[in-house]
This record gives structure tokens, sequence and C-alpha cells, in this order.
């Protein structure tokens, strides 16, 4: 939008003030002094930066990730001894901090469900326990939380000697908790593989069931059909596999408890703290999800004679959570995020090891950056999975 | 209308009767109601008076290890004997009035600020408080001056640097996070990807990470021989990491003015400046105000991670306390119980503040 003014007696010429007052001119100026500014200011740091590290004789690049690692590892999903190198430590500690955030995530989505909708209950009691689970576990930093499990943990179960057995070849020991695991075997391996062509069958048949259903009107029974084949096709496999029974138990053996599967303290506490922290959150996401269906829409259904369980499923559920997933997600991105934290309880994640790597090395950018760049990438990627399945809920309006 | 819709809905029948019904209309409605209540009843009974029985019953005050051993219930004589230490950290014995009183200008300043919200007389106050109230702190904290003796920042601790970090945090991050979110809702693309890529980045990544970054990068960053020390470094993390939080908060507000309101600052000549000031941030902040409360709670809480990177907020001086004699270190239960105490009252309070605020906020929407 030019705001040139037109002189009656013919077109002026553009003088330079016109110029400066163009808001496209304008803008383009701003825009360019932004960059500059940035620019400048990265520059700066940068060559700080370099002059800095060459005073410090540190080198700069990825080189180090090949270099022996040297240090062990308490809890690794993968082989790893102080032989392996930083690239492996540093997969060990994604590995980790991937399997306590997928562990906390199920968790508390389940907690957080029964306290969301124990907070509706018409009982008065349960309605109020639920309050107060949520108003306090929220308003305690997660920290404090965390480094008070961790404190509790080590001290409340006894020595391997007369470890705690709450249920049959389960140990509680203050190392941990112990539990029997299968001794590996082939028939596991046939499992997986029968579990993921279930998958594709359940996904096809989902497909051509729809088809039919948007055709001819014929409903098709997808949920008991995909139960079905894939508990089907898991146990042929397993019988393939001649169905094997071995199990790996714990058992005290000199000061020590060998076998099992072992859950370490520092694991544990990262896990409670993180669930009972998050399903809080989830709580709330659930309660406000589920007042977000009005009461009008539960009557429609009623009176166009659906059963309550269609009800529920085809008209309040898809709705509420097009409410709710999107503040889920972002919990379940938080308690990702916050899993960060096990760095100060020493459980072994990313943030963790790659700090060990930073002492070792001296390699402070390249470590935070990789973990930077790991945690932006799984953030990025959640907000573009949300934008997608935003796109695909959302309502269609004429 | 009709007169039977005048009648009062009064009470009818006697407190027992009523009493009665309540019961069986909110504990005993239906069978799974019944089994519930009596489950919850029986939970409540076996893990309340256990509690009220360690923390009170069973508890001693005294603050000598000899006490606290003679018990079986909570001891709270740690707390009692390591208060100050837990409350101000290292700073010097003598001098800790001051960040006593620091604190209470603090905690007046907000508590102002929020009700200024509410009685609109307040509002004038608001920025004015804040610039003088900063730098009151600042000297209290610091000293060397009007006779007070320096204290060195390292040797700020407990709730203070508690308060000071998030406090600080969010004053500085406000207007960096206005920026931000009026360049994010602009049509110069520059100035847009440069808001929403500094704002992505740094709302993906977790606030332990931009600590490590400030505390261990920053020095690097910065030209021979000048240095910045752990806690200015920390706290200039926790702006910029609370900068792109609140902008986000702010967008909120952004687009929920309508468009008309933007048009008509535009027909009516006003520059964008001008406009922004007068019609639409005065619409747009009003409505972000419990969502930035909001914020303003998870920065104090999110303080805490300062512990890791070494500074003794008021979680860290209970640590410290804790390790300060090996004889009380077994009482962290009591420690925790008692720092948890202090961030939940003061986060509940604020957090009931900011619902109160949105349910008045929305009351004015309905008229």
């Amino acid at each position: 939008m030019s705001k040139t003014q037109k002189a009656p007696g013919g077109v002026r010429s553009k003088g330079l003030t016109d110029y400066l007052n163009d808001e496209n001119v304008r803008a383009v100026i701003y825009q360019i002094v932004a960059i500059a500014l940035v620019i400048l200011a990265g520059w700066y740091l940068v060559s700080n930066t370099l002059a800095n590290l060459e005073r410090q004789n540190i080198s700069t690049g990825y080189g180090f990730l090949n270099l022996e690692a040297s240090f062990g590892i308490s809890e690794s999903m993968i082989d790893y001894t102080p032989q392996s190198n930083y690239a492996t430590a540093l997969m060990v500690g994604f590995l980790n901090t991937v399997k306590v955030a997928f562990l906390g995530i199920i968790l508390c989505t389940i907690i957080g469900t029964i306290f969301g909708v124990a907070r509706l209950s018409s009982n008065w009691i349960v309605r109020k326990l639920a309050t107060v689970y949520v108003e306090t576990f929220r308003n305690i930093p997660v920290l404090l939380q965390l480094f008070f499990w961790y404190a509790i943990i080590p001290n409340a179960f006894p020595a391997a000697r007369n470890a705690f057995q709450p249920l049959p070849d389960v140990l509680l020991t203050n190392r941990g908790m112990y539990i029997p695991v299968p001794v590996a075997d082939n028939a596991y391996d046939f499992m997986g593989i029968a579990a993921i062509i279930a998958f594709i069958v359940i996904y096809f048949i989902n497909k051509w069931a729809t088809k039919r259903l948007d055709a001819t009107g014929q409903p098709f029974p997808i949920v008991w059909a995909s139960l079905g084949i894939f508990f089907g096709l898991v146990l042929i496999a397993y019988l393939i596999g001649g169905a094997p029974t071995a199990m790996d138990i714990p058992a005290l053996k000199g000061f020590n408890i060998q076998g099992g599967y072992n859950i370490s303290p520092e694991f544990m506490s990262v896990l409670i703290g993180l669930t009972i922290y998050t399903s809080t959150y989830v709580a709330e996401v659930v309660r406000s999800g589920i007042q977000a269906v009005p009461t009008g829409q539960w009557e429609a259904a009623e009176s166009l004679g659906l059963k309550r369980s269609i009800a529920l499923r085809k008209i309040i559920l898809p709705q509420s959570m097009r409410v709710a997933i999107p503040p889920l997600t972002n919990q379940y991105l938080n308690l990702t995020k916050n899993s960060s934290l096990a760095v100060a309880v020493g459980y072994p994640d990313l943030v963790s090891v790659s700090n060990t790597t930073m002492n070792q090395t001296g390699q402070a950018i390249e470590a935070i950056s990789i973990y930077m760049a790991v945690y932006l990438g799984l953030s990025l990627t959640t907000s573009l999975f949300m934008n997608w399945f935003n796109k695909k809920m959302a309502l269609v309006e004429r | 209308m009709a007169n039977s819709l005048k009648l009062p809905p009064g009470p009818v029948g006697s407190v027992g009767q009523r009493s009665v019904i309540w019961v069986r209309k909110n504990l005993f409605n239906s069978w799974l109601n019944s089994i519930l209540t009596l489950l919850a009843i029986a939970f409540v009974l076996w893990i309340v008076p256990p509690i009220i029985e360690w923390a009170f019953v069973n508890s001693t005050f005294t603050p000598t290890i000899e006490a606290c051993r003679a018990v079986s219930g909570a001891c709270w004589g740690f707390v009692n004997a390591n208060l100050r230490l837990i409350l101000f950290g290292v700073y010097p014995f003598d001098q800790q009035w001051r960040p006593l009183l620091a604190m209470i200008v603090l905690g007046g300043i907000i508590v102002a600020s929020l009700a200024g919200v509410k009685y609109p007389r307040m509002q004038k106050l608001i920025i004015p408080m804040w610039v003088i109230g900063i730098p009151v702190i600042a000297i209290l904290m610091w000293g060397g001056v009007l006779g007070l003796t320096y204290v060195q920042n390292s040797a700020w601790g407990g709730l203070p640097l508690t308060l000071i970090l998030s406090t600080i945090g969010i004053v500085f991050a406000f207007p960096l996070g206005l920026l931000l979110a009026l360049g994010r809702q602009s049509n110069m693309p520059a100035i847009k990807t440069l808001s929403v890529v500094y704002i992505e980045v740094i709302r993906g990544v977790p606030l332990i990470t931009v600590l490590f970054m400030a505390s261990v990068m920053f020095p690097l960053f910065l030209p021979d021989g000048v240095s910045i020390d752990k806690l200015l470094r920390a706290q200039i993390g926790i702006i910029l990491f609370t900068a792109a939080y609140l902008a986000e908060v702010f967008r909120g507000g952004l687009q929920a003015v309508p468009r008309g309101q933007f048009e008509a600052g535009d027909s009516l000549g006003l520059s964008y400046w001008q406009s922004m000031r007068l019609i639409i941030l005065p619409q747009a902040l009003r409505l972000v105000i419990p969502p930035t409360v909001n914020s303003f709670i998870s920065m104090f809480k999110d303080t805490t991670l300062v512990v890791i990177i070494g500074l003794f907020d008021l979680l860290g001086a209970v640590k410290l306390a804790l390790r300060s004699d090996p004889a009380w270190t077994r009482y962290y239960v009591e420690g925790y119980v008692f720092a948890a105490a202090i961030f939940f009252l003061i986060c509940y309070s604020m957090g009931r503040y900011s619902a109160y605020l949105e349910k008045e906020l929305r009351k004015g929407e309905r008229r």
C-alpha cells in the first residue's frame, strides 16, 4: 500500500521520505536490520568461541565419538563395555531415556485417566481423594519428588540377604527390584515377527471393513477380529517355536542376587516420580476432555436409540479425544523432556551420559548439541504428527 | 413467569434428615459407589492415622540429635536446627535479615501485582513498584552501599534465591516474550521465521539442557577476560527459556482479539505500535493473565533445577543441611517434606488465584 500523495495537477515524483514512509520498503528495511543483527551476534559469539577453544587447545568436531569411552554405565539395553566408543555410550543413554519415557507415558496415562474420571465421580469421597492427589503432586517440583523417591527407595527395602518377596520370585532389595524373565529362545523372535505380521493384516482388514461399512452399511466386529488375529498369530508362533517355559529366576548367591532382571533404584525413582507428577496433568486433561462434551450429546444418542456402549464409542469418545489429545501429547513431551532430570539421581539417561562424555573429552559444545538435537528432533516429530492429527480430526464444517 | 418458580429453594427437613439424604446421594447412590465409598474410607483410615502419628504425635521439635533419636516419629528438630541454613543458604549469618527483608519486599510486590488485576486503582502502581522494588532487592542482597557489607552472590541461597530466580526470570522474560509473540504474528517473513525458530527450539528442549548450556557454553561465548558468574548465567538461561513459553501464552491472547480490532486500529490511522499499545495489547494481555500466572507457577517449580548446576536454592539448601552433619543425613524425609510444604503453599495458592481470575474474566465476557 503506497501512501504516496498525488498532487492535484499531476503525479509528484517520489522523494526519499516517500520511500521511507512506504510500508513495504520499511518492512524490507526492518527485516534486513533484524537479519544483520542476528548474523552479527552469531558471528561475534562464534568467533569468541573459536578463539576461546583455541586458547584452551580444544579441537572441535565430532571425531571424539569413535574414541574409547572407558567409563562404565550401570544399566544398558544394548551390549556396552567401557571399551565401547562414545557413540555407543550415547546410544545407551538415548535408549535409557526412551525406556523410562515410554513406560512413564503408559503408566501416567493409566493413572491419570483413573484420577481424571474419579474427579468427576458422583461419589463425594472418591472425588475429594482424587482432588487431594492431583493438587498435592502437581504443586511440588518434580525434581524434589525425584530426590524424595531416590532417598526413600534404597532405604525402605532390606539388603539382598533378607530380600522382601511381595510375589513369588520377585525380590525387593535396596539395590532395586529383581523380577524373573524368560530365558532367551528362538520362539520369542518368532512371536515378534508374528506380532508385526498381525499388525499388517489388521491394518488391511480394518481398511476393508471401513470400505464395506461405507458401501453397504454392514458393520464388522473389527475389535474382536483384531484381538483374535493378534493373539492367535502370536500363540501359533509360540507353539511353533516349541513353547519354551524356562525362566531366569533371581536368587541370592553369596552377598548379591544373581539372575532375573534388575530394575535399579535409580530407574524406579525416575519412573515413579515422573509418572506421578505427569499423571496429575493427565488427570486434568482427561477431566476437561470429558467435560467438553455437552450432555446434549448423550441425550441425542439416547434418542437415536443407540446403546450406551455404542454412544460412548461412536459419539462421546471421538469428541472428547479431539479436545484431549493435543494437550495429552504435550504432557507426553513434557514427561520425555523431564526425564532429563534423571541426571540428578544418577540414572544413566542421554543427558547424564553426555555430561560424563563432556567432562572426559572437554567437547562441551558437541555434547550439548547432540542432546539438544535429539530432544528437538523428538519434539518436532511429535508436533508434526500433532498437526497431521489435528487436521484429520478437525471438525468438517460447511 | 409462573409463581411456583419464585419459591425459595430452601432446606427441607431437619439437619439429621438432610445429612442422611446427602450421604445417600453422594456416597451410596449405587452399588458400585457404595463399594467405592467403603474402599475409600478404608484407604483413608489405613493411610491418614499413621501419617498424623508420624508427623504430630510421635514427633519432636527439639533441635537436638538426641531428642530425634528418642522419638519414633518425625524429627522436625532437623528443620528447627537448620531452619536458617535451609531458608537462607550460606548467606552470612548475622546479615540474614537482608534476604528476609528482600523476600518480604518481593512477596509484597508479587501479591500487589496479582491483586492489581482485580483492583484497577492499583494497576497504575504495578510498573513503578517493580522499577523501585528490583533495585531495592538488589541493594539488600548485594549490599556494598549504604553501610551494608558486600555479599557475593555465590553466597546467596535458599528461598530468597528461588524467589529471585523465578521472579526476575518472568519479569525480564515478559518483554522478550511479548516481542517474540508479535514477531510470530508479523507478516514480515524474516522476522516471523526468526521468532518461530527461537520459540520452537527453546520449547523443544528440556530446561536442564538450557541451564547446562548456560553454565558450560556461555563462558566460551564471551571474549577473553570477561566472565559472568554462575548465578547470572543461570538467570539468563531461565529468562531465555521462559520467554519462549510466555511468547506462546501471548500468542494465544493476540489470537483471541477479534480481527475487527486490528482493522479498527488501521482505519483510525494509528501506526502499528500505536494500535498495539492502545487497542490490541490491553485486550490481549487481560486475557493472558491467568496463563501467565500458571507460567510463573511452573517457573517457580522449575527453578529447583539450578540445584543440578550447583546453586543452592531452597531444595539445594535442604540437601546442604542434610549433608552438613552426618547425624542429620537420615532425616531426609523431614527435610524434603518441609521444602515440599513451602513449594505447595506458594504454588497452590497462586494456582487457586489464577483459577479465580479466569472465572472473573469469563464473567466479563458473558455480559
